[in-house]
């Protein structure tokens, strides 16, 4: 199975990398977008067929590493 | 006296900090590789130093948190050794859950290098009692993500329990509540952004970091 992991800073931490990239946005002209946040998307495979299992192992992994729950939220999908 | 300066893949004040420890108390310093699996025995102060450890992969000191060599620094902590994460360090401190708290980019997306004056406002700790006169320091700061991040609650809650002990007299970053340096409820890990190991001698712009290696060390 693929896991699918995407984490993004908590809303109301400060995202300073979107507001820079919006403010590259406006300076292209495109005065209508607004409320840009910046994240990261992390793929791998992991072994076995126990669906739940595996839904078990990412949570882990996201809690214990690849987000830091006192800033960021992830979301996970296995596909 | 002994003391230990960890040292990561990407650290790059792991001499400084040597040396800063050996001028500024006379304590002799071990260097100490991130896959060991133990200590040096007798140790009175571990400290993470600053740099890039890991390439700051994935988020600063994420990676380093799950070093071999943390898991003894827990347990050493655990038994009241006092440990002392400097910049990177304190960043390290945080991902593994020994402090509250994670630091964030700067606010101004700049990296910022330079002298900040500290306000020492806990002087009662095994680490800060040295400047209960002056209620001052000043120290180098050099980071990129020094902006410290907590949650409303958790800030009044290390407020309420004294755990803040350095706060930015004119903040640079964008630190909720000017917060520079903090400990952990027990009062023996504290992580703070400025660098003492920068700021040891006069030569260098200011002693004041010297006075945290000492007060550290006199304590233990």
């Amino acid at each position: 199975m693929k896991a699918k992991v995407h984490v993004f800073l908590k809303p109301g931490v400060l995202d300073v990398q979107g507001k820079a990239i919006e403010g590259a946005v406006h300076a292209l002209g495109f005065g209508g977008v607004s409320g840009v946040r910046v994240g990261r998307m992390i793929e791998f495979d992991i072994a076995g067929d126990d669906r739940a299992k595996a839904e078990a192992e990412v949570k882990a992994l996201c809690d214990r590493l690849l987000a830091n729950t006192v800033i960021e939220s992830y979301k996970a999908e296995l596909i | 006296m002994k003391s230990a300066v960890i040292v990561f893949p990407g650290s790059n004040c792991d001499r400084d900090c040597k040396v800063a420890i050996e001028r500024s108390t006379g304590s002799s310093v071990d260097m100490v590789w991130h896959q060991e699996t133990a200590l040096p025995s007798g140790l009175d102060l571990i400290v993470l130093p600053g740099g890039f450890s890991y390439g700051d992969y994935l988020r600063c000191g994420a990676m380093a948190s799950l070093s071999p060599v943390m898991a003894e620094v827990k347990v050493a902590a655990e038994r009241g050794v006092a440990v002392v994460g400097i910049c990177n360090g304190f960043q390290v401190l945080c991902e593994a859950g020994m402090l509250p708290g994670a630091l964030l980019r700067n606010e101004g997306l700049k990296y910022i290098c330079k002298a900040v004056t500290l306000d020492v406002v806990n002087a009662q700790t095994r680490f800060s009692s040295g400047y209960a006169q002056t209620r001052e320091a000043v120290m180098t700061v050099g980071n990129g993500e020094g902006n410290f991040f907590a949650g409303e609650a958790e800030l009044d809650r290390i407020e309420g329990e004294g755990q803040v002990v350095f706060r930015y007299r004119d903040n640079p970053n964008g630190s909720a509540r000017d917060i520079a340096g903090i400990v952990n409820a027990k009062g023996n890990v504290l992580g703070l952004m400025p660098h003492p190991d920068r700021s040891f001698e006069a030569e260098l712009g200011s002693a004041d970091g010297a006075i945290l290696f000492q007060t550290a060390l006199a304590s233990a």
